[in-house]
């Protein structure tokens, strides 16, 4: 028996995803090449382009295909960050502290290499990115910010932050605002609409959001960026000067084709979706509190928050053990589960989400991240529960390691904003 | 599973002995490096990747368990101020104290796991009562049991050295090539893991802080001075850079490290020979001995050093009870801080901390 409790991490391939790649894969054609086989490779590719465009909201021209959401993001912020610093110095991003690494690295490498002075903002107690302290981190410079981005769904808590009121903000200020969607698969991005009804144009506002395939049903390894046409980043990757110029790369059509099935499929089933995997989700959390007393519920899922929560996602804080006990002995029961992050030899780290939102040490050590998807079941939830009471036993007999949880603090010279952190 | 080729085939010897095997391997570091670098056998993004490699070889589930906080403290932190007090401390013998043996069996005990399965070249074996005896590895290039003689008899009854009992590392790497691990020719480490580029004194000087001193011959004159006394160990003749001749125009050694003062105290190298040791700070790896009982054994006071024929008496003192070794040919270069590991035959009787050393030689001879 294997039950996997994993799905913010990468979810299975949609049945859809894999026959529209294992089509395109019996095909030959470079979508550049001038003949008929390169006539027809460029036709699926923009077809499928046109099928992504629809679901996110956006015209095909905005939908820049990439290896996945860690280079959207990089393009983004690198892009972003060169091309506003060739004009005129503006060397202030400001950065929620709970952003997924691929943002928070790419943010040190900016301020390490390219001079960049990061700001940010902690997170409120729920999760999310307080609009104020965005508004007080815009405020303090005003025309030396080069850009804000914002995760939409955290990827670890599952808290859904107002993008919206970010967004009218960085218009109101002429700033561009990036959106990290990787983990927001199951909402509506509506990109053309949000970017109207947020007052976002000419540059400035919402104008990009980067989105991957594997966490909707698509494969490993594609991803996009949808980027608004009144803005023109500088490119990461240089060569025969494909995709509007700012990602040089032969086009991967197969990979398209399945990203647009997964999408489509995923759109088509949010709603029904979005119901079911909630009453899986407070199914799951209720047996946990029944199971284990003390459990703590982190993010914003139940009465008592400003912000949303993600159906998909519940994070929990078992009391007196390690998380990585936990994860072992889950595991060994056949039940997968995560921490939400690890460092690269594959040690579960303290989450520095939980940091960022003002929990204690204690309540990052035990901290479990059970995530939902298009394939969970009632007995996925059942097969967690059974396991958890002689699990967490277990884990707390094998007890707290003396490992003094450091935290990933900021590198020197970032700026922090701790007027933030209780958010209003 | 270090991510070395001993490791790796102990963890498929231990499958086929019919164990239910999981791999760990130890995240000992907070910031390892990526690479591979010279000679050190794990802590490398690039050592668990090839941990892991191995153990889906083999078949195993695998995870990284961290005690970096726990080796920084007990290792890392203790071989500075080790050192720091002039003695000569072995890292890898508090690992297996403090971690391996320690840390690592209490968490993987109360996980449901029955015992700690280790590549490390050593050999245990039960006596007629089922009491598990620690003795030497069949591969006597390669013994390692002096660096596990910190185990007590309830780490050992936990413990599984599958690699014991073969003859030598080149048939271990020829079984590793055999079952496709592709560890089996992976360099030998012999560096401590913490040091990436083993220069142990400049990593300490580092550390530690380098203060000028004085160096005196053993009727207190001084004859020279040093950068830092932590560069120098016992027995050491180079850089010493004396400015007063010794009276019989020989050279001197460091006789002592005097981390008080801040001196090295020199002398003639027929005067680095110690006829006694003796210690406190012990363990013993089967039954113990009671107090005024003198035995004979052997004695070994560095991983690599030959054992010595010695007799051994414990005492009661007034810090508690004391091991008294006396060799049957005195010891060169024993410094304070270094493990005595007593030995009867192979086996290993016990250890003890040495804390003080009587020389062979009086000191106005």
């Amino acid at each position: 028996m294997s039950v996997y409790i994993d799905h913010a991490a990468t979810t299975p391939l949609r049945p859809e995803a894999r026959d529209a790649a294992l089509a395109e894969w019996e095909l030959t054609g470079n979508p550049a090449s001038i003949h008929a086989a390169g006539q027809a490779a460029r036709t699926r590719l923009e077809s499928a382009r046109e099928r992504l465009a629809a679901v996110l909201g956006c015209d095909p021209i905005e939908v820049v295909l990439t290896s996945g959401g860690t280079e959207s993001i990089n393009a983004a912020l690198k892009g972003f960050f060169w091309q506003r610093n060739a004009v005129s110095a503006a060397p202030v991003v400001v950065v929620p502290e709970g952003e997924h690494h691929a943002t928070l690295d790419t943010v040190d490498w900016l301020a390490q290499r390219a001079g960049a002075r990061p700001v940010l903002v902690p997170l409120a107690r729920d999760g999310a990115v307080p609009v104020d302290a965005v508004a007080r981190a815009l405020g303090a410079e005003p025309g030396r910010v080069a850009w804000v981005s914002v995760i939409w769904v955290n990827n670890e808590v599952g808290t859904v932050s107002d993008i919206d009121a970010i967004a009218r903000l960085c218009a109101q200020r002429g700033v561009p605002l990036h959106v990290d969607a990787v983990a927001a698969g199951g909402l509506a991005l509506d990109f053309a609409e949000r970017r109207r009804r947020t007052g976002s144009r000419d540059g400035a506002g919402l104008v990009a959001v980067s989105v991957s395939a594997h966490k909707v049903g698509g494969p490993v390894g594609v991803g996009a960026l949808v980027l608004s046409r009144d803005v023109a980043p500088e490119a990461l990757l240089h060569g025969g000067g494909q995709q509007r110029r700012l990602r040089s790369g032969t086009q991967d059509v197969a990979a398209a084709a399945a990203f647009a099935a997964a999408a489509e499929a995923a759109a088509r089933d949010a709603a029904s979706e979005s119901a079911r995997l909630r009453s899986l989700r407070d199914r799951l959390i209720a047996g946990a509190r029944r199971l284990v007393p003390g459990v703590r519920v982190n993010g914003a899922v139940g009465e008592g928050h400003d912000a949303t929560a993600s159906d998909a996602i519940a994070h929990l804080s078992f009391p007196g053990c390690e998380a990585d006990s936990l994860l072992f002995l889950l595991d060994m029961a056949g039940v997968q589960v995560s921490t939400g992050s690890a460092c690269q030899a594959g040690v579960p780290e303290p989450s520095h989400v939980l940091r960022a939102m003002g929990r204690s040490e204690s309540e990052t050590r035990g901290a479990l991240r059970l995530s939902l998807g298009w394939t969970s079941s009632e007995a996925d939830v059942d097969a967690f529960l059974a396991a958890l009471p002689e699990a967490h036993a277990r884990a707390v007999a094998a007890g707290l390691s003396d490992r003094v949880v450091a935290g990933r603090g900021p590198a020197p010279g970032w700026v922090t904003d701790d007027a933030g952190a209780e958010g209003t | 599973m270090s991510g070395g080729v001993d490791s790796a085939v102990a963890a498929a010897r231990a499958v086929e002995a019919g164990h239910e095997v999981v791999g760990v391997h130890l995240a000992l570091s907070r910031m390892p490096g990526t690479l591979r670098t010279g000679s050190r056998g794990c802590c490398t993004i690039e050592d668990s990747m090839d941990a892991q490699r191995a153990a889906t070889v083999i078949g195993i589930p695998y995870y990284v368990w961290d005690f970096s906080e726990r080796f920084k403290l007990d290792v890392v932190d203790d071989f500075i101020s080790e050192y720091s007090a002039g003695r000569t401390p072995n890292p890898c013998m508090r690992c297996n104290e403090k971690i391996k043996f320690a840390a690592l069996l209490e968490k993987a005990l109360a996980l449901g796991f029955d015992a700690v399965c280790t590549g490390h070249y050593a050999t245990i074996v039960e006596d007629a009562d089922g009491r598990p005896e620690l003795h030497r590895a069949s591969a006597w290039a390669k013994d390692q049991s002096y660096v596990l003689g910190v185990l007590t008899e309830e780490q050992l009854r936990h413990t599984l050295f599958p690699l014991g009992d073969t003859p030598s590392k080149d048939l271990v790497r020829a079984e590793a090539a055999e079952r496709g691990l592709s560890v089996a020719a992976k360099p030998d480490s012999y560096d401590i893991c913490f040091i990436p580029d083993g220069d142990t004194r400049g990593w300490l000087a580092d550390r530690v802080g380098a203060e000028p001193g004085e160096i005196v011959d053993r009727s207190g004159a001084v004859v020279g001075s040093h950068d830092g006394a932590h560069a120098y160990t016992v027995g050491q003749r180079r850089g010493l850079n004396l400015g007063v001749p010794a009276p019989d125009g020989r050279p001197r050694f460091v006789l002592e490290v005097k981390p008080r003062t801040n001196q090295l105290v020199v002398g003639p190298k027929a005067a680095l020979a110690v006829a006694e040791i003796a210690g406190t700070r012990m363990s013993w790896a089967g039954p113990e001995r009671s107090e005024g009982e003198t035995f004979d054994c052997e004695v070994q006071i560095r991983a690599h050093a030959d054992p010595v024929p010695a007799t051994a008496v414990l005492m009661r003192g007034t810090e508690g009870t004391e091991w008294i070794v006396r060799p049957a040919t005195p010891l060169d270069g024993v410094a304070p801080g270094q493990t005595a590991v007593v030995y009867d035959g192979t086996r290993v009787v016990g250890q003890f901390t040495i804390a003080r050393t009587v020389s062979a030689v009086p000191v106005d001879a």
